[in-house]
C-alpha cells in the first residue's frame, strides 16, 4: 500500500545518495558507476523516501561534476524524478550548480550564518531566484549552536532575516544540529534534550517553519553496533517529533518500532537521549554489548501449536491474529514450496478462506478480520522479494480494486477496512491512499488493468468530487465498475448525481460488510449483468421518486423567514464571565477517556449496538469485548506514554443578530465577522418554525461562542504500524483518536458551560447524560445539518486562531487536519435546539451568495448537498 | 498604476482577453521568400522566419494585430516566439536579435496605446518568450541520458537578451510561453528576475505550460499542480495553459490549476486538435462554447487562442463571456509546497 498525495505531517529524507553517509554509495561515484548510483536512488524512493537527499562532498571528488552528473541522470528516471530532491552540500558553488540542472521545487540544504548575515542572506535570495525551499543550520558567526538557548537564538534570528526579505516562512527548515551523546564526555549529555527543547520553542517563535535534523551523529559512540544505534535513533524520533521535529535525514528501513524495542535497551536508551541519570552512558555502554552482532527480539515463548505442521500452524496463527512467528513460518513453507507464489496460492489462501468463512458466518468480526490481515500482509510482503526475484507472473487475484480517498478529504478509516476485508477475501487492493487527484486515480487504474474502482470520503465536498472522478471516466472511456462509499455518500446521492455522468456500473456499498457480496457479483461472469442491471433499475427508481416529488413543498425564503422561530429574548444567556479566546495546550486524556461515547467506536468497526450492552450482545459481545480490551489497552499506552495530545480552543464573542447573519464583534481589532446561516424551507406542520441558528440570537446584543479541538501526535504512531502492516493497531488509534477529539469537545462544551461562560454553573450531568445531551445550549459544527456548509469553518478557524492555538489546518476542502478534529458554534440561548436545514431553494441559494460575497458557482459548490 | 496592478483591477471586472495565433495567421498572406527576406542580405533563406517580418512586411504585423484589437483583445502578444540566438541561429539571423525583439514589441506598443486612447480601454502589450527547441530537463541523445545540448546559464542569458529588448520596446510584461520543459521555464524566470534588478522596477510574468499527453504532464514529465510548485516563486501575474489542445482536452486542467493558484489564470487553446492534414478546424462557435463552460464555472481570469485560431475565434469567445464574472483568487492555505515531477506538500 502506498500513500500519496496528502499533505506531509513528518517526511522521511532518504540518506543512501550521500556520500557521507553511505559507504557503498561512495564507492560507487568514485569508481564512476553512475547506474547503479542511480539504482540507489530508485531503491530509496521505492522504499518509501519521500525526498532524496543528493550530496558529493567528498575529497577526492570533483564535487560539482559529480552533482549535476547525478541530478541529470536521476531527472531522466520519472520514477525517481517525480520525488523532490534535496541539495545537500557545504560548498555554495556545488548548491547552485545543482540549483541549475533540478526542474522541481528542490530543498537546498543548507545554509546558515557562519559566514555573516550579508552572505547568509546574498544565497537565501539566490534560493528564492531558483525556487527553492532551504535548510538552515543553527549556525552563526561564532560557531555552531549545542545548548538549546543558542538553538533558538540563532534560528529565531535566521527567521527574522529571511522573512524580512519576504523568504516564506514555510519554505524554512531549520536544523538545530544533532550531536553525538553518550559520549563519555560530561557536557554532550544534554545534547539530545537540546534538540528537543529546542525544536519546540523554534517552532513556537517561528510560525510555519520545519525542523530537520540528521539523526546518525546522535549514536555515533556506537558505531559497529547497529542494533543500538537503532533504538536511540527510534527513541529519539519518539521524542523529538512530539516537539515538532519534522523531517529527518534517515534510512527509513532502519528504525525499530518503538514498542518493540527490547524494554531493557529502551529504558537505556531513553535515559541517554532524554538525559535522565548520571550514569546513563556507562549502563548503556554495559547493555551495549549484550545487543552487539544480534538483531533478535526477545526469546519466543513456546506453546503447544508450535508443535504443528508448518500449513496448520499459518492458519492458526492467520485465523487468530498472531503474528508473532509468522515470519520465520512463512519462510519455512517457501524452502517446503517450489515456488514462493504457492505459499500464498496455498497454505495463506486456504487460511484466509477460513477466516473469510468465519467473517462471513458471523462467527468472526471485523476487528478479528483486521488482525488477520495484519498476518497476512506480513506473510505476503516477507514473500514478495522472492517473488520479485522469481520474476513469473503471479497467478491473479479474483479481481483488482484501486481505493482512494478523494481529492480534499483526508479521511481514511473506512477505506481500510473495506481495503482489509477485500484482501482477506482474495481481491487485490491497490490503495492509493488519501487525497488522490482523479488523474492518479484513472492512471492506477489503466496502470494496474484494474477490475474495480472504489472512492471513499467523509465530507460533503468528497461527493462533488466524487462525481467529478466519475465524469473522467467517463471521458476516458472506462467501463469498469465504480463503487463508492463513505459517511456522507449515500444511495440516493449516487443515484442522482454519480449514477447518470458515467455509462458503466456505479454502485454505493453502504458499509464493510457488503464489500465482498458487490465485487463478487461485479466479478462474476454470470451474475454480474443481471446485478448491474438490478442495480440500475434501482437507480431509476429513486431519480424517478426524485423527479415525481412536488417542488412546492419548499416555501419561498420570505415566507420561511416569516415562520422563524422566536426565541424569548428574556432568557437568553447572561454575558459569559471569561469573555474572549482560551487555550488549552494539553488537556488531561486521562480526562477525556471518561467521557468517550463508545458507541459511535463499536460502529466505526460495524458492530452495532449500543454501549455498554453491546458488550454482552448475544452474537457481536465477545467481538466487542475483545475489541473493547484491546482500544482500553491501546488507551492505557496512549496515556501514559503520551502519545497523543489533547489542544483546545475556545472563543466567546459579544455579537448581535441581522437577519439570517450573525455578526460578531471583535472590540480589540476594530472589526466585524459576519457569519451567514441557512434556514430551513421545507414546509413544516402547523406549529413548528422554519429555524436558523440565527433565531437563537438576539438583535439587540448578544453572545455566541466557538471552538476548535484537535488531537495531535498520531502521525508518527500510524507510520511506525503502516511500516509493520499492522492495520488493527492503524484503524484503532485513529478511531481512538476521533473518540479522544470528540470527548474533547463534549468536555469542552461542559467547561464553557458551567465555568467559562457559566451560565450554567451548577451543572451536574453523568456521563450518558452528557451524551444524551441533556444540557443547556448547543454547539453545531460546520458541515452538519443545522449549518450545513463547511465554509464556515476557515471564518471560525480565523477568529479562533485555530492554526496557531491548536496546530489545525484546513484542506481545499475544508476538511480539518489533524483528522481528529471538531470544530463548531456555542449557542446559549436555553431554546437552542439542533436542526436539519436539509433542502433550500433557489431564492435562498441566491440570497446567500450575496450575503456572502461570493458568486453564485462558488455557492452552488458549497451548498450543493442541500439543494435540489 | 503598474501594469501589474492596472491588469489586476481590469480583471477584478471583466474576463479580459488575449489574443490568437500568429503563426497559422501570417500563413494565411502566402508571403514569399522575399516577402521575408527583404533587404536585410542574409545568408539563410528567411520564409517562415515570421518573427524577422516585423523588419521586412511590418504592414503583415500590424494588420494581424489590429483584427485582434478590433475582435476584443485586451493584450496583444508580440510576434517573438523564436526571436532569441538559438531560434535564429537556424536563419542566420542571430545578430537581428535585439531587433526583431524591439520592433515587434514597438508595433504591439503603438497599437495597444491607440485603441486604448480611442475607446479609454486598458490595452496590454505581453513580450513573448518561446521554450528554444533545446531543453534543459532531457538529453537528446537516448544513449546517455545525462547528457545536454545546453545548460542554464547559457539559456538564461539567451532568454535575458530578448527580455530586455522587449522591454525597451515597451512591452507590459515578459510572457514564458509553451513551456514544455519546466527547467527552461525557470532560466527564463531567472533571466527577468536579473532584468528585474538591473532596471530597478517590477517586471510581471506571464507564464504559460503546455500539455504533451492528456494525463496532464509536459514534456519534462511535470504534472499541472508540480509545475504551479515550480515556478510559484516568480509571482506570475498569470499562469495557464496554451497550445497542446483544444479547449476541450484542456478542460480538467483548466480546473485543476484555477483551484490552487493565486493568481490570474490565463488559458490559450488551439482552435482544437488538427485533423488528417494537419489543418485546425474547430469552428469560432465551438470554441467559445467550451471556453464558456469554464467562465460559467469561475475557472478562467484570460481567455484567447494558441494555433489554428483567428480573430473569429477570439471575437467569438468575446462575445460568449461578456458579462460572466471572473474568476476569483482562491486563498490556498500555508503549507510547503515541494515538487519533482509531482507535488508534494508538508503541512507548516
Amino acid at each position: 500500500m502506498t500513500d500519496t498525495q496528502a499533505s506531509a505531517r513528518f517526511v522521511n529524507v532518504g540518506e543512501r545518495t550521500n556520500v557521507t553517509g553511505s559507504a557503498a554509495f561512495k564507492k560507487l561515484i568514485l569508481a564512476g558507476d553512475y547506474t547503479k548510483a542511480v539504482d540507489v536512488a530508485r531503491q530509496q524512493v521505492e522504499n518509501g523516501a519521500q525526498i532524496i537527499d543528493v550530496n558529493m562532498d567528498e575529497g577526492l571528488l570533483d564535487a560539482v561534476e559529480a552533482m549535476t552528473t547525478f541530478l541529470k541522470l536521476i531527472a531522466a528516471e520519472p520514477d525517481i524524478a517525480r520525488v523532490p530532491v534535496m541539495i545537500d552540500s557545504s560548498k555554495w558553488d556545488v548548491i547552485e550548480a545543482g540549483l541549475k540542472c533540478v526542474s522541481g521545487k528542490p530543498i537546498v540544504n543548507s545554509i546558515s550564518m557562519k559566514e555573516g548575515e550579508e552572505a547568509f542572506l546574498a544565497q537565501a535570495r539566490k534560493c528564492m531566484a531558483y525556487g527553492a525551499a532551504v535548510v538552515v543550520m543553527a549556525f552563526d558567526e561564532t560557531g555552531q549552536a549545542d545548548s538549546k538557548d543558542r538553538k533558538v537564538e540563532i534560528c529565531e534570528r535566521a527567521y527574522k532575516l529571511l522573512t524580512g526579505i519576504g523568504f516564506p516562512p514555510e519554505d524554512i527548515i531549520f536544523d538545530p544540529n544533532v550531536f553525538a551523546v553518550a559520549t563519555g564526555i560530561e557536557e554532550h549529555n544534554n545534547y539530545g534534550v537540546d534538540f528537543i527543547e529546542a525544536a519546540r520553542d523554534i517552532k513556537a517563535r517561528c510560525p510555519h517553519v520545519h525542523i530537520s535534523g540528521g539523526l546518525s551523529n546522535l549514536s555515533f559512540s556506537f558505531r559497529g553496533n547497529e542494533p543500538v544505534r537503532r533504538a536511540m535513533h527510534s527513541v529519539f524520533l519518539y521524542h523529538a517529533i512530539p516537539a515538532g521535529m519534522d523531517m529527518a535525514i534517515v534510512n527509513a528501513g532502519q528504525l525499530d518500532v518503538y514498542d518493540t524495542i527490547d524494554p531493557d535497551l529502551r529504558e537505556a536508551c531513553e535515559d541517554v537521549v532524554l538525559n535522565r541519570r548520571p550514569d546513563a552512558t556507562e549502563r548503556l555502554i554495559t547493555l551495549a554489548e549484550r545487543f552487539k552482532g544480534t538483531d533478535a527480539v526477545a526469546e519466543k515463548a513456546a506453546e503447544e501449536w508450535r508443535g504443528w505442521a508448518v500449513t496448520k500452524r499459518l492458519e492458526h496463527a492467520l485465523v487468530k491474529g498472531i503474528d508473532a512467528y509468522i515470519v520465520e513460518d512463512t519462510e519455512e513453507a517457501r524452502q517446503q514450496a517450489a515456488r514462493p507464489i504457492e505459499v500464498i496460492e496455498g497454505p495463506l489462501m486456504d487460511g484466509m478462506n477460513v477466516v473469510g468463512d468465519l467473517f462471513g458466518s458471523g462467527k468472526m468480526f471485523l476487528p478479528q478480520v483486521v488482525k488477520s490481515a495484519r498476518v497476512m500482509k506480513k506473510a505476503v510482503a516477507h514473500l514478495i522479494p522472492f517473488i520479485e526475484a522469481e520474476k513469473t507472473e503471479g497467478q491473479k487475484a479474483k479481481g483488482r480494486i484501486i481505493m482512494a480517498t478523494v481529492k480534499g478529504d483526508v479521511h481514511d478509516i473506512g477505506k481500510n477496512i473495506v481495503g482489509v476485508v477485500l484482501q482477506c477475501n482474495g481481491y487485490e487492493v491497490i490503495d492509493l491512499g488519501v487525497m488522490v487527484p482523479w488523474p492518479t486515480i484513472l492512471a492506477a487504474a489503466k496502470e494496474h488493468d484494474a477490475d474495480i474502482i472504489g472512492l471513499s470520503g467523509l465530507i460533503t465536498p468528497s461527493l462533488d468530487e466524487m462525481v467529478t472522478v466519475a465524469e473522467e471516466m467517463q471521458r476516458a472511456g472506462f467501463t469498469i465498475p465504480l463503487l463508492i462509499g463513505g459517511a456522507t455518500t449515500s444511495k440516493v446521492h449516487t443515484a442522482l448525481k454519480i449514477d447518470p455522468v458515467y455509462d458503466g456500473p456505479v454502485i454505493h456499498v453502504l458499509d464493510a460488510s457488503r464489500a465482498v457480496g458487490v465485487a463478487s457479483q461485479l466479478l462474476s461472469d454470470t451474475q454480474r449483468d443481471g446485478y448491474v442491471a438490478g442495480i440500475a433499475a434501482e437507480y431509476q427508481r429513486v431519480r424517478d421518486v426524485r423527479a415525481g416529488k412536488d417542488p412546492s413543498v419548499l416555501l419561498s425564503l420570505a415566507d420561511a423567514r416569516a415562520n422563524a422561530f422566536v426565541a424569548d429574548m428574556a432568557h437568553k444567556a447572561p454575558p459569559p464571565a471569561q469573555p474572549g479566546l482560551h487555550v488549552f495546550d494539553d488537556w488531561s486524556l486521562a480526562d477525556l477517556r471518561d467521557v468517550i461515547d463508545w458507541t459511535p467506536f463499536f460502529r466505526a468497526w460495524e458492530l452495532h449496538g449500543t454501549y455498554p450492552a453491546i458488550l454482552e450482545d448475544d452474537i457481536v459481545g465477545e467481538s466487542a469485548r475483545n475489541l473493547f480490551a484491546d482500544a482500553n489497552k491501546m488507551l492505557d499506552t496512549i496515556i501514559s506514554e503520551k502519545w497523543l495530545t489533547a489542544k483546545g480552543v475556545v472563543g466567546l464573542w459579544p455579537c448581535a443578530r441581522d437577519g439570517d447573519d450573525v455578526v460578531v464583534h471583535l472590540a480589540e481589532e476594530e472589526r466585524h465577522v459576519t457569519f451567514s446561516f441557512l434556514r430551513q424551507q421545507i414546509r413544516k406542520s402547523r406549529d413548528r418554525a422554519n429555524m436558523c441558528l440565527a433565531d437563537f440570537i438576539s438583535p439587540d446584543g448578544d453572545w455566541m461562542g466557538g471552538f476548535a479541538v484537535g488531537i495531535h501526535g498520531i502521525d508518527a504512531h500510524v507510520a511506525r504500524f503502516k511500516a509493520a502492516h499492522d492495520d488493527y493497531q492503524d484503524i484503532l488509534l485513529k478511531a481512538l483518536a476521533d473518540r479522544f477529539a470528540e470527548a474533547f469537545a463534549e468536555r469542552l462544551h461542559q467547561h464553557v458551560r458551567t465555568t467559562l461562560w457559566g451560565y450554567a454553573p451548577g451543572e451536574q450531568l453523568t456521563n450518558e447524560a452528557l451524551i444524551r445531551e441533556d444540557y443547556r445550549g448547543i454547539r453545531p459544527a460546520p458541515g452538519y445539518p443545522a449549518c450545513p456548509d463547511h465554509s464556515h469553518k476557515p471564518i471560525l478557524f480565523d477568529l479562533l486562531k485555530a492554526n496557531e492555538t491548536v496546530g489545525l489546518e484546513l484542506t481545499e476542502s475544508f476538511a480539518m487536519l489533524p483528522t481528529a478534529a471538531v470544530s463548531g458554534f456555542y449557542f446559549g440561548h436555553p431554546d437552542s435546539e439542533y436542526f436539519g436545514v436539509a433542502r433550500i431553494g433557489q431564492d435562498q441559494l441566491e440570497d446567500y451568495a450575496a450575503r456572502r460575497g461570493v458568486d453564485m458557482a462558488t455557492a452552488t459548490r458549497w451548498l450543493r448537498p442541500n439543494l435540489d | 498604476m503598474s501594469a501589474r496592478e492596472r491588469l489586476l483591477a481590469e480583471a477584478q471586472k471583466r474576463i479580459l482577453m488575449t489574443d490568437g495565433a500568429w503563426g497559422t495567421q501570417i500563413q494565411t498572406f502566402g508571403l514569399s521568400e522575399g516577402d521575408y527576406a527583404g533587404t536585410l542580405g542574409l545568408s539563410h533563406d528567411q520564409k517562415g522566419n515570421n518573427d524577422i517580418l516585423a523588419l521586412t512586411r511590418p504592414d503583415v504585423i500590424e494588420t494581424i494585430a489590429r483584427s485582434y484589437l478590433d475582435a476584443g483583445s485586451d493584450i496583444l502578444s508580440t510576434n517573438t516566439f523564436s526571436s532569441t540566438q538559438i531560434s535564429q541561429a537556424d536563419y542566420g539571423a542571430e545578430h537581428l536579435v535585439r531587433d526583431l525583439n524591439i520592433a515587434n514589441a514597438q508595433i504591439a506598443r503603438r497599437l495597444a496605446d491607440e485603441y486604448e486612447a480611442r475607446d479609454g480601454r486598458p490595452r496590454f502589450v505581453a513580450g513573448a518568450v518561446g521554450p528554444t527547441n533545446k531543453t534543459l530537463s532531457l538529453s537528446p541523445d537516448v544513449n546517455d541520458p545525462g547528457y545536454r545540448e545546453i545548460d542554464f546559464d547559457t539559456l538564461k542569458n539567451v532568454y535575458r537578451e530578448q527580455v530586455d529588448a522587449l522591454l525597451e520596446g515597451g512591452a507590459d510584461f515578459i510572457l514564458i510561453e509553451t513551456v514544455f520543459d519546466t527547467l527552461n521555464a525557470k532560466a527564463g524566470i531567472m533571466a527577468v528576475l536579473e532584468a528585474q534588478d538591473a532596471l530597478g522596477r517590477d517586471v510581471p510574468l506571464m507564464i504559460s505550460m503546455t500539455l504533451t499527453d492528456l494525463s496532464g504532464r509536459n514534456l519534462s514529465g511535470h504534472t499541472v499542480e508540480a509545475f504551479w510548485y515550480a515556478v510559484r516563486h516568480a509571482k506570475p501575474v498569470t499562469i495557464g495553459l496554451n497550445c497542446s489542445f483544444g479547449a476541450e482536452q484542456l478542460r480538467p486542467h483548466v480546473k485543476l490549476l484555477s483551484g490552487i493558484a493565486e493568481t490570474l489564470i490565463m488559458v490559450y487553446p488551439n482552435a482544437g486538435l488538427p485533423n488528417e492534414l494537419g489543418q485546425y478546424d474547430e469552428l469560432p462557435e465551438q470554441t467559445a462554447a467550451f471556453v464558456r463552460e469554464w467562465a460559467d464555472a469561475g475557472q478562467v481570469n484570460i481567455l484567447g487562442g494558441c494555433c489554428g485560431s483567428t480573430p473569429g475565434h477570439i471575437a467569438a469567445m468575446h462575445k460568449v463571456v461578456t458579462g460572466i464574472a471572473p474568476r476569483q483568487l482562491p486563498v490556498p492555505p500555508v503549507v510547503t509546497r515541494l515538487a519533482g515531477l509531482e507535488p508534494m506538500t508538508i503541512a507548516a
